[in-house]
């Protein structure tokens, strides 16, 4: 590499070829460590999946047969955690702006809500919404049942990311707009908040992959969501082998494809505030 | 005869920080049209008396009047409505610039310009754009009307703060060394704009470092030290001939330490 560049009698042209030669060399070998690792990912899961169906251990026909219904279940989900992540955010917003209040009721009412839900199993507050209120005559509905269990639960969680994100507003930011005769919940609304918001989108992105994975909780009270598709069918024909590793597939997939979404908005954040 | 009413009356202003006693009974007045800098060491309290000014800070004893609106402190009651109502109507009256600027970095120039005049003076849009093309042009920022402030310069930043800061037609203009932050060859194009505003009769209160622009702009220089005002008067005479002892030490020191220079 640096041979080639011999032509140039500019010292200082020399270097930048040398460094851009070091940088697609390293470039280089970073692409090709990837190709590996996707190799090495293939190469295991295609001897799992040979060795299962060689051993007979799962039948194809099977999953053939039954993967349209299971896999029907996959829009229940998206559904779940995308309402969920909504009414969460929502929740997630209120519930800072009340743990930053110097308002007794209001920092009260959510600190309370925060430490309540915190402190209990998210599989419990599924439960207790749709099996335990009804004794107290509200009746919620399965799907908005297990809905609202999760909204309540991740709405607590978001409220310290939220509550952190506004923190992270420059002081600055706040006192201009005082300075400019600014109400409090005008420089709250217009000047505090969509910055917070900005910074917290990736964080919202990671709590949104993981609420597609604790969806998968609201099939205990029977939402006919993909686990509880894929655990129906299996029990149903002893068959919960296949049945899972096609619900986990999905999990899996979905997952994956948020990730990368998650990622390409960051960048896109990024460059826009620049 | 309104005018003859004083800009801004600062009278026994202290602040404590916790054991810290920053501001050790402040008397100052400033009148309609004056250009006052204020000058002294760091720690001197110059930027707390600013602060206290418009309440960014809340003093712990004394009184401050704005153009007629007088707030005394009341470092217990400041969550009361009326405490804060008297706040509000102050910071209409005094317009405060910063050291880092702080445009808002999620809206563009002229939405920074036009954010307060609609939302808190409630004139219409329209007559905001109108009044903030007029401001921009002022600090020579028209092109730069629709960037976004990360697009723009150190010196660029604080020339539309001034202009948001007139949008609202204030009463008096403070200024929190307002070129502290900037690169050395930014600090012209600021200074050039403030010192049109000071020649133009615009009230203002500066807290600087740049002796040179004290000397050009400003009707009276006040020298603090150790949260007290030490001496006070026209340019001229405070920066060439200090009658006080810490005074001749804080501009000898001042001058030997090369700041001079970048005048």
């Amino acid at each position: 590499m640096l041979q080639q560049s011999g032509h140039h009698t500019n010292p200082s042209m020399i270097a930048v070829d040398a460094l851009a030669a070091i940088d697609a060399g390293r470039r280089r070998r970073r692409n090709i460590f990837r190709v590996q690792v996707a190799l090495v990912w293939l190469v295991l899961i295609g001897l799992l999946v040979a060795a299962l169906v060689v051993t007979k251990k799962i039948d194809p026909a099977f999953i053939a047969t039954w993967a349209p219904f299971i896999l029907g279940g996959t829009g229940d989900t998206i559904l779940i955690s995308i309402v969920s992540i909504a009414f969460a955010t929502v929740l997630a917003l209120l519930g800072a702006i009340g743990r930053l209040s110097r308002n007794p009721i209001a920092y009260g009412v959510a600190s309370l809500y925060v430490s309540l839900v915190r402190g209990t199993p998210l599989i419990v507050q599924i439960i207790f919404i749709y099996l335990a209120l009804p004794q107290l005559g509200i009746v919620i509905p399965l799907l908005p049942s297990g809905i609202l269990a999760l909204s309540f639960n991740y709405g607590a969680y978001m409220t310290e990311i939220f509550r952190a994100g506004i923190q992270a507003v420059p002081p600055g930011q706040r006192e201009a707009a005082e300075a400019l005769g600014m109400p409090e919940p005008l420089v709250m609304r217009r000047i505090v908040l969509p910055q917070a918001v900005r910074i917290v989108i990736p964080a919202i992105g990671n709590e949104f992959i993981a609420m597609i994975k604790d969806s998968a909780l609201v099939s205990i009270i029977g939402v006919t969501e993909l686990l509880w598709r894929a655990q129906s069918v299996g029990g149903r024909h002893f068959r919960t082998l296949e049945t899972l590793i096609l619900a986990a597939t999905v999990y899996w997939a979905l997952t994956i494809t948020f990730s990368l979404i998650q990622e390409r908005l960051e960048r896109r954040l990024a460059k826009a505030d620049r | 005869m309104s005018d003859s009413r004083p800009a801004v009356q600062v009278s026994g202003l202290h602040k404590w920080f916790g054991q810290l006693h920053v501001l050790r009974g402040v008397d100052l007045e400033v009148r309609r049209g004056e250009a006052v800098m204020l000058i002294g060491r760091s720690g001197s309290g110059k930027t707390t008396l600013l602060r206290c000014i418009n309440f960014l800070e809340e003093p712990t004893m004394g009184r401050v009047e704005v153009d007629g609106v007088v707030v005394d402190a009341n470092p217990l009651g400041t969550r009361s409505r009326h405490h804060r109502q008297q706040i509000r109507q102050i910071r209409l009256r005094a317009g405060m610039l910063f050291q880092e600027f702080n445009l808002f970095p999620h809206m563009t120039v002229l939405q920074n310009l036009i954010e307060a005049p609609v939302r808190v003076l409630g004139i219409t849009r329209d007559e905001a754009v109108s009044r903030a093309e007029a401001q921009l042009a002022r600090v020579g920022l028209s092109d730069k009307r629709d960037e976004h402030p990360s697009r723009l310069s150190g010196g660029q930043k604080q020339r539309t703060a001034i202009a948001r800061a007139l949008c609202m037609e204030p009463m008096v203009l403070m200024f929190d060394e307002p070129t502290s932050a900037l690169d050395p060859e930014l600090i012209g194009e600021v200074l050039k704009v403030m010192e049109d505003l000071a020649h133009e009769g615009t009230t203002m209160i500066v807290v600087t470092h740049e002796m040179h622009f004290a000397r050009e702009a400003a009707d009276r220089v006040v020298f603090m030290d150790e949260g007290s005002i030490i001496e006070q008067g026209p340019p001229d005479r405070l920066l060439n001939e200090p009658q006080d002892e810490r005074t001749q030490h804080f501009l000898r020191r001042f001058l030997a330490s090369g700041q001079s220079a970048a005048d």
